[in-house]
């Protein structure tokens, strides 16, 4: 038998420190490598949006955020943000009123939104009148503003679920002109839906109308979203109107589409941004979607590198997408708050974003 | 925010980041943003301005639960300390609009 390594070569051993993955699961990571994954992430970001990369001091506060110790982190006293919800309320809460009441009062919540569990204004248009007289209660019962929210969803007016072509499947036959004609056509329809279901809830009492996930389907969902904001800024001058977005970068479904002479498909934040303010929007809400494979700091510098161009032409407000898988947040249903509150901060500290 | 549970995701962030509306003054800044695109800064300093306080005291839940009710602009209640005499929901957010300007 060998005899032992000489113990007293070698340097000192890094600690290691509980973090997080993007699916939620805990690992361990010294904090040289905690560092190299917020820099990793801002480099991923920065090559494919084009954007450059976060600075090195907006690096050491985020390896601040992520190497401490502490199961929560928060932002500085007199920094904090207002928060908007794409839906509030679980059905554990009861009733879907008594759970914005709850939100008000006991969640600290700055606005709530009325929604429907078939999130899409396309289900809504059925219901609306139902919606109507919720959205009555909800304002004879909460202080704090009540949004109306739902998904433009172009996907259901697509065969089976609608009247249009199919796009997902003509596409890969390489039916390409039917695809975007279906796409069109699609468009037109989610439009006037979107107008109808949001001018009727506001008409109810709502204070504002959030459409969630926008461009999901591509640049088509994404031109009917801001044709429907435009026509409904026509029509309501006083009316809020917030538009949240589905992923960083516009998918280029149609590949063709413009508004205002902007093409949609490839957008980014800063694009999306742009876009989203001209068609009347009060709040834009920039997504950037996580990758469950890499740590929470890797997602999260990559989250901020994509949205930080957003905050220089901004001239509405910027409410980060931080819900389950966008922003950083792990994409698991129960996050850990050690994650959430990360991101939270992070958000805040760096973008200085208005709301998340 | 969107999907998540209650503790997880609502909470957390109010918790982290957030103005805590009725508890403070989230609710009337969030209403800045949302009515008239109005940004954070702008939004913070025109609610103070409104209720005759300084920005940082907008999410300080003392000097708001106290402002809160000399104005009649509704707050949060519990068990031990109920106020039954606060303005309802409606009559608080006519008072809130028109200090607001929002109409």
């Amino acid at each position: 038998m060998e005899a032992p390594p000489d113990k007293q070569g070698g340097g000192a051993v890094e600690p290691r420190i509980v973090t997080r993955q993007g699916d939620g699961s805990a690992v361990e990571l010294t904090r040289s490598e905690l560092r190299s994954e917020l820099e990793e992430g801002t480099r991923a970001a920065a090559a494919r949006a084009r954007a450059p990369e976060l600075a090195p001091d907006e690096l050491d506060h985020l390896l601040d955020i992520f190497a401490s110790r502490a199961r929560f982190s928060a932002v500085d006293i007199g920094d904090e943000v207002v928060l908007s919800f794409d839906g509030s309320g679980t059905p554990q809460q009861g009733g879907r009123v008594d759970a914005l009441v709850q939100y008000e009062q006991c969640l600290g919540a700055d606005s709530c939104e009325l929604y429907h569990i078939d999130y899409s204004y396309k289900a809504v248009k059925t219901i609306v009148g139902a919606e109507q007289q919720a959205m009555k209660e909800a304002q004879e019962r909460v202080t704090i503003p009540v949004h109306y929210g739902a998904q433009p969803d172009l996907g259901r007016y697509s065969r089976p679920d609608g009247p249009c072509g199919n796009w997902s499947e003509l596409l890969p036959a390489m039916r390409i002109d039917e695809a975007r004609a279906a796409q069109e056509e699609a468009v037109e329809l989610a439009v006037v839906d979107m107008v109808h279901v949001a001018g009727e809830l506001y008409e109810a009492g709502a204070d504002g109308v959030n459409f969630d996930t926008a461009a999901a389907a591509g640049d088509a969902d994404f031109l009917a979203t801001l044709l429907a904001v435009e026509r409904l800024r026509a029509r309501y001058p006083a009316m809020g109107i917030m538009v949240g977005m589905a992923a960083e970068i516009v998918l280029g479904t149609h590949g063709e589409l413009e508004f205002r002479g902007t093409r949609l498909a490839g957008l980014k934040p800063e694009g999306q941004c742009r876009v989203v303010q001209e068609a009347g929007a009060t709040i834009y809400g920039p997504a950037v979607n996580v990758n469950t494979s890499r740590t929470v700091a890797w997602n999260v510098a990559r989250a901020l590198t994509f949205m930080k161009p957003c905050m220089d032409v901004a001239r509405i407000p910027v409410h980060a997408n931080v819900g389950m898988g966008v922003g950083g947040v792990p994409m698991n249903a129960f996050s850990p708050v050690d994650a959430v509150s990360r991101c939270s901060r992070a958000c805040v500290d760096i973008l200085h974003v208005d709301g998340l | 925010m969107g999907s998540g549970d209650t503790f997880g995701m609502p909470i957390a962030h109010a918790v982290a980041s957030g103005m805590n509306g009725l508890r403070a003054a989230g609710d009337l800044v969030a209403r800045l943003e949302m009515a008239k695109g109005m940004r954070l800064t702008e939004a913070k300093r025109t609610v103070a301005e409104a209720l005759g306080v300084s920005a940082a005291d907008l999410s300080d839940p003392l000097v708001m639960h106290e402002v809160r009710g000399e104005l009649r602009l509704g707050r949060i209640f519990e068990a031990e300390t109920t106020h039954p005499h606060d303005p309802s929901p409606q009559e608080a957010k006519v008072t809130i609009r028109a200090m607001l300007g929002l109409g």
